[in-house]
């Protein structure tokens, strides 16, 4: 009774929080709040008069939206790269971080179900999706796997996350035995959605860019170089704007753990340039596509090699001890990666994939503004669900704000005993 | 039943369902409304909305929907449109075989299959791409041109190859579809539930040969272009957002006609028949022709087959 009185506490607490901030943090919210109406706006626009508003065609018939999709449920499964260190090695000034991670994975995974239903050609039957209630082709479609690991993911990341926070709000220890078990399952978990994202393309023989064996390996070896860099920006914005405290220890020791990934995530794409030009088989043309352009059509090639030449150079800022721990080359290596696998993990993952198509068309695709106006409402959305639960869970997480302590409301909360 | 039926701005959306007492229209309104702010459109039935998968339907509920369709059909392009049933008839698997060496690339098979397959006039949807080689390349892809556009054909120096669905014995493209909105059935047609494919288009990156085609936009058919005769699993007129595709004409074919791009190839290129059926002319061209199946190391095992007659 206890515990339920005081989660509607909790809630309303969360809600007073989230909605009381100062200028910035209302601006910051105001500007999400516009790009998602201008999202809204152009998906309108999408609704009324179909998917012929993106410049996707039959030719190409996977663009922007699935491209974004793909990167994002990297940056979700990254969550564990943190979590692995931090649980196993019992390695304490990552710990306090963790729950950061999760929420990261939160907000991708609401991002990559928004990607997913804008693609769809009849949102309106999206029910037929929802297991038992319509008919989900499992276990032959890997859509099917999808569907099933990226919510039990986000479920768990958001138990996990709300628990831990209940529990510091009631000023009590969170119960480590329900705890430690859930954060362990989330570490396959964030491997499986990865995984599984890998084998829907892997598993079509008719594309041979995505058919190759090591696609997954490239995928999980990629995310663990793009979210932990979207975290360690983060982090250490969170250490100058709020009180919480993050050793510079934990950061270089994620930075570290990054560098090993990226040269691993170098050398996988190595390996597959290698095994498809080398042997220059008929399939290497998606891979001319990308890197050199084919009959004159050089769409993707700019975008390929500023890929390479981004991953290549935050890999040396993050292998040099000394360009790693230095602040301003950090934060640029973690920019460059970024873009790095935003770029190889995105659309240059979709579109040569396709391009060119099964009967050797080449239709060279741009998205359309509808799809880059959708697109940035879906970014919003999903770094407006981080705000808000950042903005309630640093105070929560710093004990500044729980049941006792700095409510502004002036009736007593119920005591906890 | 009532008379008021809201105007819808695009065409293409259903009218309401004509159920009987408000209460009930009511709700039904309710629960459509959000899956009709969904689709853009003006208005979508409670009975398609909650329409569940074809091959789940009863014999009952499969008449109501065919009944629901005509009647839609009938508002939309004001005449009559039968939409059968009819299902696989036993002991028949269909074949087809494409003799390569006569084709000429005049492409009426294409225009014929959109005539009598009530695509999309507009953008215009092709089941059948003829792609047009070069013969000192034989069949490559690469070199391959689907938009050639001279005064005549066949050009000299290159020879044709029409590609549709090759209804695959181990089809790819069913497979992957997350809901089981396409099957194949037990004569070999693989076929698509318009009413319950989600539009996702993963069948369409998982097909080899290009058979799956997408209505990007409203499909848009003159109503003195509709052809009256169509199947549930084919040609009815098909709503925007969904996955289309060849099923051998299966409108005709189940009735003992040929398909329609059989039926108008001038050069005789394309033979059709029932492989279980020794004295079928597919049988003739499998047992007396060296065939080759397309893309035969990605083991999609197609029941349609290319052949050099000549």
């Amino acid at each position: 009774m206890f515990t339920l009185r005081n989660f509607s506490g909790f809630f309303s607490d969360t809600l007073r929080l989230v909605t009381k901030g100062g200028r910035l943090y209302y601006a910051w919210v105001g500007f999400l709040l516009l790009l998602i109406a201008i999202g809204a706006g152009a998906y309108i626009g999408q609704l009324k008069d179909g998917l012929i508003v993106t410049k996707m065609r039959d030719q190409v018939s996977w663009g922007f939206y699935i491209g974004n999709f793909t990167f994002l449920v990297g940056v979700a499964a990254a969550a564990i790269m943190l979590v692995i260190p931090a649980y196993i090695y019992d390695w304490e000034p990552i710990k306090e971080i963790t729950i950061l991670g999760e929420m990261l994975a939160i907000s991708a995974l609401v991002m990559c179900l928004g990607f997913v239903m804008v693609d769809i050609g009849r949102p309106d039957r999206f029910w037929h999706i929802i297991p038992l209630v319509g008919r989900l082709n499992w276990p032959q479609s890997m859509l099917a796997w999808d569907v099933i690991v990226l919510n039990l993911y986000l479920l768990l990341n958001w138990f996990v996350v709300t628990y831990l926070l209940f529990c510091a709000y009631t000023e009590r220890h969170y119960v480590k035995k329900l705890v430690l078990p859930l954060v362990l399952l989330s570490i396959p978990m964030a491997v499986s959605i990865h995984t599984v994202t890998a084998y829907l393309y892997n598993g079509l023989a008719a594309r041979p860019f995505w058919n190759s064996a090591i696609l997954a390996p490239r995928f999980l070896a990629s995310a663990f170089c793009s979210g932990p860099a979207i975290l360690l920006i983060l982090l250490q914005v969170l250490r100058k704007t709020t009180r919480l405290s993050i050793k510079d220890e934990a950061i270089f020791k994620v930075a570290e753990l990054m560098a090993y990934t990226m040269g691993f995530n170098l050398f996988l794409t190595a390996a597959e340039a290698f095994k498809e030009l080398y042997s220059g088989t008929e399939h290497m043309v998606y891979f001319q596509y990308l890197l050199f352009g084919l009959k004159g059509h050089t769409t993707l090639v700019p975008y390929a090699w500023a890929s390479i030449l981004c991953g290549l150079a935050a890999f040396i800022l993050f292998l040099v001890p000394r360009t790693r721990t230095n602040w301003v080359t950090l934060n640029i290596g973690c920019v460059l990666i970024y873009a790095s696998v935003y770029i190889e993990k995105g659309m240059g993952l979709i579109i040569p994939g396709l391009t060119p198509d099964v009967l050797g068309d080449i239709y060279v695709y741009r998205p359309s503004f509808t799809e880059i106006a959708v697109a940035a409402g879906i970014f919003a959305i999903g770094f407006l669900v981080f705000t808000l639960m950042l903005k309630a869970a640093v105070p929560m997480m710093l004990g500044e704000f729980t049941i006792t302590k700095g409510r502004t409301s002036a009736e007593a909360p119920p005591q906890q005993i | 039943m009532t008379d008021h039926k809201p105007e819808c701005p695009i065409g293409g959306c259903e009218p309401p369902a004509s159920v009987g007492g408000s209460r009930r229209e009511f709700l039904g309104a309710a629960t459509a409304a959000m899956a009709a702010a969904l689709t853009g459109c003006g208005t979508l039935s409670k009975e398609e909305f909650l329409q569940h998968n074809f091959k789940e339907l009863s014999k009952e509920e499969v008449l109501s929907v065919i009944d629901r369709l005509e009647k839609e059909y009938k508002a939309k392009y004001g005449k009559e449109v039968k939409v059968a049933n009819t299902p696989a008839i036993p002991g028949v698997i269909f074949g087809y075989a494409l003799d390569l060496s006569r084709c000429i690339g005049c492409r009426r098979c294409v225009h014929a299959c959109v005539k009598e397959n009530n695509q999309s006039r507009e953008p215009e949807v092709q089941w059948i791409r003829v792609l047009q080689m070069d013969k000192e390349e034989g069949v490559n892809l690469q070199h391959a041109d689907q938009y050639y556009n001279p005064e005549e054909v066949p050009q000299e120096g290159h020879f044709y190859m029409p590609v549709q669905c090759q209804q695959c014995k181990k089809p790819p493209c069913t497979k992957v579809c997350p809901v089981g909105a396409t099957w194949r059935e037990k004569d070999g047609i693989v076929v698509v539930d318009y009413n319950w494919c989600i539009g996702c288009r993963y069948c369409m990156a998982a097909c080899p040969y290009g058979a799956r085609h997408f209505n990007w936009g409203e499909p848009h058919l003159p109503a003195d272009q509709v052809n009256p005769n169509t199947h549930y699993l084919g040609n009815r007129p098909r709503p925007k957002g969904v996955v289309e595709k060849c099923t051998f004409c299966i409108q005709r074919t189940r009735n003992g006609q040929y398909p329609a791009c059989v039926e108008i190839c001038p050069t005789g290129s394309r033979k059709f028949g029932n492989l279980l059926d020794k004295d079928s002319e597919i049988r003739y061209v499998l047992e007396n022709k060296r065939v080759f199946k397309f893309k035969e190391d990605l083991n999609t095992q197609p029941n349609f087959f290319y052949f050099y007659g000549v």
